[in-house]
């Protein structure tokens, strides 16, 4: 009874005017912010790329309820891959693409085997401790990832064959946007199958998807490479739109704050996770124009008021207005 | 042989820095179940309120340590009081991010008022002498440091196991609403077990701001490193902490010695392997 309830919750989206409505206001998003900010395409673009990201991210923390500290670690190795296909063997951004996915999803298989045994702290150490070993490794192999410069040296072939990247980052703004257009789509897909709803069993009640004869540890793996691999695309997609892939790919600190923009947005809730991005972001770019020194105050209030008082996230917010309690 | 010594004595005192600054998150962690990434905080507090002390009003360094540890004590009972107390009811997500809120704030404030250069802290002249050990010559500094390390594990040793608080203290750690049934006042023992880590970070991240040094973003740098030792060392164990902290000081002081390449990555392939096999921490007993 329970159960039946429970699925059901699950799946609204799937019907009626819900379907097609956010991704019609994301579309339209895109072309008022296109209109509106000329200027500003740069950092637009590094938004789509970090919704790209903090999405996987949301697959992984938010249904599967996988909390790690190390998210960065596929989204560099997709960086890196991407970069190194892109100068060595091919220019076309597509096929970058695919590499770079390939590459996240091969790091995340691997670490996932050892990460996916362990739980909590122990499990946030692990994943920070695999992305060290790939920055330091990335930082000492100088000769082939360019070690603390950077890879230098990208070019990329025009998208499709027809799409040239341009001096403005219009092709860049809209690239970003049709790869973040066909992960959420997809991710939608992937949530709502059977196999997303059991990830959020095991996130809910491990004990009882056991239970039912959900085989745990081979679907948290299964999450954790999908996720990988979306994170690799977000890490290629900056590769190839930046032409630079810096050491600090595996920075600590892009974990931590792929976290913060999730938890901030609303944790498993894929629109969650754009809308937290768009606000940190937004806000950070904001306070840092403003103030260079003290913006960290605002960020800092912001993410304790939504904890406080919108636990379950800015995307909570509407609901909570109309009901006022 | 010397080579060998000089990594052990090395690697103990910045173990010893290491345990002092955990100890408190460990007991936290392990007590209130609360992920505090705010706990680097306090150390940065403390840093730099010695800073003020030593450099901009000449105070020698003993006061100007004890005031700056009891400086960090007056901040972080209100703040257990006012803020703390509601975190530990949040799931373990919604702590991480408010504890980085809290952080960020830290930061924040230091970076206001001080400015995000090194924080150096003034020492006597008599502290940085050399002192002839037989087989060694190290600064007095180390020996100062390794000192104090053993006596902060003994006291807390001593505190845990023979005292009344140490009795309530390990029956809030082991369950805590037996311990509250029992009649034991558990949220004084969480304000009184929250303030003394607060207050052992800020003494550890002062002596120590030799080997890590004080500035602004001092709490992110050395973060996942606290929180090693405490995965490592197992949530709220004293001894774990202790051991964890001395074999990871020596683990890094040993690879950057004779691995200087790939010493980092050999650090972290070791902390992989160790929390691979024994995820609860070093000793921690299996539940």
């Amino acid at each position: 009874m329970s159960a039946n309830s429970t699925i059901a919750a699950a799946r609204p989206q799937i019907r009626g005017a819900a379907t097609f409505l956010p991704p019609i206001i994301l579309l339209a998003g895109a072309f008022v912010a296109f209109w509106l900010f000329p200027y500003d395409l740069g950092f637009m673009t590094r938004i789509l790329i970090m919704m790209v990201f903090v999405l996987s991210f949301d697959l992984i923390l938010g249904y599967a309820g996988i909390a790690t500290l190390g998210h960065a670690a596929m989204y560099g190795c997709g960086a890196y891959a991407a970069g190194l296909f892109a100068i060595h063997v091919s220019a076309d951004p597509l096929l970058g693409l695919a590499i770079g996915a390939a590459a996240g999803a091969l790091i995340a298989l691997v670490s996932g085997l050892l990460l996916m045994r362990a739980h909590g702290l122990s499990l946030l150490m692990l994943s920070i401790a695999v992305t060290m070993v790939l920055q330091e490794t990335a930082s000492k192999a100088r000769g082939i990832t360019g070690g603390a410069d950077g890879l230098t040296g990208i070019s990329m072939g025009p998208v499709l064959g027809i799409f040239e990247f341009d001096f403005i980052g219009k092709t860049a703004f809209w690239y970003a946007f049709c790869v973040l257009f066909v992960i959420l789509l997809v991710l939608r897909v992937v949530v709502a199958s059977p196999f997303g709803l059991a990830l959020r069993g095991i996130k809910d009640s491990p004990s009882r998807m056991r239970a039912i004869g959900t085989p745990l540890y081979r679907r948290k793996v299964a999450a954790y490479v999908l996720g990988g691999a979306i994170a690799g695309i977000a890490g290629a997609l900056t590769a190839q739109i930046t032409s630079l892939v810096s050491i600090e790919a595996f920075n600590f600190a892009l974990s931590a704050e792929v976290m913060v923009m999730l938890v901030l947005g609303g944790a498993g809730r894929l629109y969650g996770a754009l809308i937290g991005t768009l606000v940190f972001m937004t806000v950070h770019h904001i306070a840092a124009g403003i103030d260079p020194f003290n913006w960290l105050f605002v960020i800092g209030f912001m993410v304790l008021a939504v904890v406080f008082f919108l636990p379950e996230g800015l995307i909570s917010l509407p609901k909570r207005l109309m009901r006022l309690d | 042989m010397t080579v060998a010594l000089s990594i052990v004595v090395d690697g103990i005192a910045y173990g010893m820095i290491l345990f002092m600054i955990s100890i408190g998150l460990s007991v936290t962690m392990g007590l209130m179940r609360i992920v505090n990434l705010a706990h680097g905080g306090f150390a940065l507090l403390g840093g730099a309120c010695a800073h003020v002390l030593t450099n901009s009003y000449g105070i020698p360094f003993i006061p100007a340590l004890l005031v700056s540890v009891m400086a960090v004590v007056v901040l972080a009972l209100p703040l257990e009081r006012l803020v703390y107390r509601h975190i530990y009811r949040f799931s373990e997500l919604e702590q991480v991010l408010a504890t980085i809120g809290i952080v960020f704030i830290m930061i924040a404030s230091v970076n206001l008022f001080l400015g995000s250069t090194l924080l150096p802290i003034r020492m006597p002249p008599v502290v940085s002498s050399p002192v002839d050990l037989g087989f060694k010559v190290l600064p007095l500094h180390r020996i100062i440091v390794i000192l104090a390390g053993l006596a902060v594990v003994t006291a807390l040793y001593l505190l845990v196991e023979r005292t009344r608080f140490g009795i309530y203290l390990r029956a809030s750690v082991d369950n805590q609403a037996t311990a509250a049934s029992l009649g034991i006042d558990t949220p004084k023992v969480y304000l009184a077990a929250f303030a003394l880590g607060a207050a052992l970070a800020a003494f550890g991240g002062i002596l120590g701001a030799e080997l890590l040094p004080i500035e602004a973003y001092y709490p992110l740098r050395y973060m996942v490193l606290f929180l090693i030792v405490v995965a490592v060392g197992g949530m709220g164990s004293i001894i774990g902490s202790f051991v964890a902290a001395l074999s990871l000081g020596i683990l890094d002081t040993a690879g950057r010695y004779l691995l200087p390449d790939i010493g980092t990555i050999f650090f972290f392939l070791a902390i992989t392997a160790v929390l691979a096999l024994r995820p609860n921490g070093l000793l921690v007993k299996s539940s």
